[in-house]
């Protein structure tokens, strides 16, 4: 239990240390973070929603959706 | 002709693109600068030297950067799949779903562990496994990467799957045949070594530019060497896993091949066009040489085709109008088969909606006789599945022509090396100094030879990409195409600041 304990302080000390001791890092990471940002906040709320989540609930209903949309394309391009 | 404004998909095609393209400038280097950094502090731990491990760390620094700038931008890529394409997205989710979790929780649980000892753990950890860690991250990045490209593969050879009407998906029926799709091995091993291709041009770059500036000489000559002989092994897995590509194209996407050479007309002994001026107004069918200007090696492409010195290679109008000598069926018949099979998904979709099961499942015996031809069903005329000829052409000639250029690049580099002749010889540097932007174009040349020349093809003979798509309004992609723009030159332009400055800065000690 104590040699876990340690180890976990160990692990610990040993990412804090590495993130304290950055140069270089620091920028990097607030480029990730801006850039993640932007990606999951900005663009994904924004700009990105899933088309069939925001439109149907179930997986019976984006099935439907979606074989009627293969459906649609077969009638319009070979009338009966 | 469609219900789709044609317009958005192919807005949505280059959006996609330019996500794609974007991503594989950060990916290969990935790849590639793994390894070369394991390579570097391999030989930092057997000889004790430490200029190694000053090289090591100056080589891993440039490998942080792109790392951190490349992170995640693939995962614009899932974002576009989900809005842009959602019928392809709801159609493949059980096959893709699997193989992309799979990637994400590794690629989270490698880079949580030993990226940071690689990075956070130099005198913290023993150098052993130190460089245990660097080389599971060498791995793991490329491990990470076959998921994806078993994704693209299935996509160019759909394998180990059945449709099911019922839920309107692609349904994985054998996991092994989707991960051991030959053409998603070939793509693998042709992907990995051309981006352990592309970072030891990188490498060689960057040395070049210290040699020519008179800097850091020794370092830069061990770099070059290690790059060079690196760089040559991988020029021959591309090589000889681009033999594989081509064999398998030819077997599954035989109008992809026809396409690339700019074969009209099929033959055989089949000649390989080595260089050529495509006539940009041939028609299929129209008697016209296709070539203003070319130059052949002979019996090479039936070679490639067929791994025989004679082997039929068909062309696009063997491939459009059939070819019975050959046993090739036309695009037309595959057309009515497609459509009939389409019918019987409409008959089965109306007999269940109106709960009548004989009939439903009288449908679906007759849709699964045609069901291989789905895809077909929904082409207007034959023509239809040919993919532009002009850019996968030309994209897979620069390509070849770079890929023959490398290896004897890497060999120059090598001898000059060995004769310790590299600082007199001024005319070499130069070449090298550009020869990561030669790899560039390689690289993006091999993405537009795989998905042009896959057109019109979202999955290949069953899917088209107009099927695929969600019909939105043509802004909104346009919208989102400039936001994309933007955002990947200003995180280019973010990396080539930040690696010039640490370039110019240099290894630690010398």
């Amino acid at each position: 239990m104590k040699h876990g304990t340690t180890s976990i302080k160990n692990i610990y000390t040993f990412y804090r240390n590495g993130f304290k001791g950055m140069v270089l890092g620091k920028k990097l990471w607030k480029i990730i973070f801006i850039k993640l940002f932007v990606m999951f906040v900005i663009l994904k709320l924004f700009f990105f929603p899933n088309f069939l989540n925001t439109k149907f609930d179930t997986d019976e209903e984006k099935s439907n959706f979606v074989l009627e949309q293969m459906i649609r394309h077969t009638s319009l391009n070979n009338p009966k | 002709m469609f219900d789709v404004d044609l317009s958005m998909v192919n807005w949505a095609r280059a959006q996609f693109a330019l996500t794609a393209m974007y991503h594989w400038i950060f990916v290969p280097l990935t790849l590639g600068l793994s390894f070369l950094c394991a390579f570097f502090e391999s030989i930092y731990v057997r000889t004790g030297d430490t200029q190694w491990r000053s090289l090591t760390k100056f080589w891993m620094t440039l490998f942080g950067i792109n790392f951190a700038i490349g992170v995640a931008t693939g995962i614009i890529l899932e974002f576009e799949f989900g809005t842009n394409w959602s019928n392809y997205s709801w159609i493949v989710g059980d096959i893709f779903g699997a193989p992309l979790a799979i990637e994400g929780i590794f690629a989270f649980f490698l880079e949580a562990t030993f990226f940071a000892v690689m990075f956070f753990g130099w005198n913290r950890v023993s150098k052993r496994f130190h460089l245990f860690s660097t080389w599971m991250v060498a791995v793991g990045s490329n491990l990470s990467a076959v998921w994806i490209l078993v994704a693209n593969g299935w996509m160019q050879n759909p394998v180990g799957m059945i449709f099911n009407p019922e839920t309107a998906r692609f349904e994985m029926n054998n996991f092994f045949d989707v991960v051991f799709n030959p053409v998603a091995v070939s793509k693998f091993v042709h992907t990995s070594s051309s981006g352990f291709l592309f970072a030891s041009l990188f490498v060689l770059t960057i040395s070049c530019w210290y040699l020519l500036k008179n800097r850091h000489i020794k370092m830069a000559k061990r770099s070059i060497v290690v790059a060079s002989v690196f760089g040559l092994l991988s020029s021959s897995f591309v090589a000889l896993s681009g033999d594989t590509s081509a064999f398998e194209v030819a077997q599954k996407q035989p109008m992809k091949l026809a396409a690339i050479e700019g074969l009209y007309k099929g033959e055989g002994p089949a000649a390989i066009v080595a260089a050529g001026i495509l006539d940009p107004t041939k028609q299929p069918g129209d008697n016209k040489d296709p070539f203003l200007f070319k130059v052949e090696i002979p019996y090479l492409l039936s070679i490639l085709a067929n791994h025989s010195f004679t082997g039929f290679v068909p062309g696009i109008e063997d491939l459009v109008y059939g070819n019975k000598e050959q046993g090739i069926e036309s695009v037309a018949s595959k057309m009515a088969k497609g459509k009939s099979a389409l019918n019987d998904l409409t008959a089965f979709k109306q007999a269940k909606k109106e709960n009548n099961e004989i009939s439903a499942a009288q449908s679906l015996l007759k849709f699964k006789v045609n069901q291989d031809y789905m895809g077909y069903g929904y082409l207007n005329k034959p023509e239809d599945a040919i993919p532009p000829i002009a850019i996968p052409y030309y994209a897979f000639h620069i390509m070849v022509a770079l890929g023959t250029l490398f290896p004897v690049l890497f060999a120059v580099f090598l001898y000059y090396a060995s004769k310790d002749a590299l600082t007199k010889t001024k005319w070499l540097l130069p070449i090298g100094l550009i020869s990561s932007l030669l790899g560039f174009f390689a690289q993006q040349s091999g993405w537009v030879v795989a998905e042009v020349g896959r057109q019109p093809w979202a999955i290949n003979g069953l899917l088209p990409v107009h099927v695929a798509s969600t019909n939105l309004a043509t802004r909104n992609v346009q919208i989102t195409f400039f936001m994309f723009l933007g955002l990947f030159t200003l995180l280019l332009i973010a990396e080539i600041k930040i690696m010039l400055k640490q370039i110019s800065i240099g290894p630690e000690e010398d």
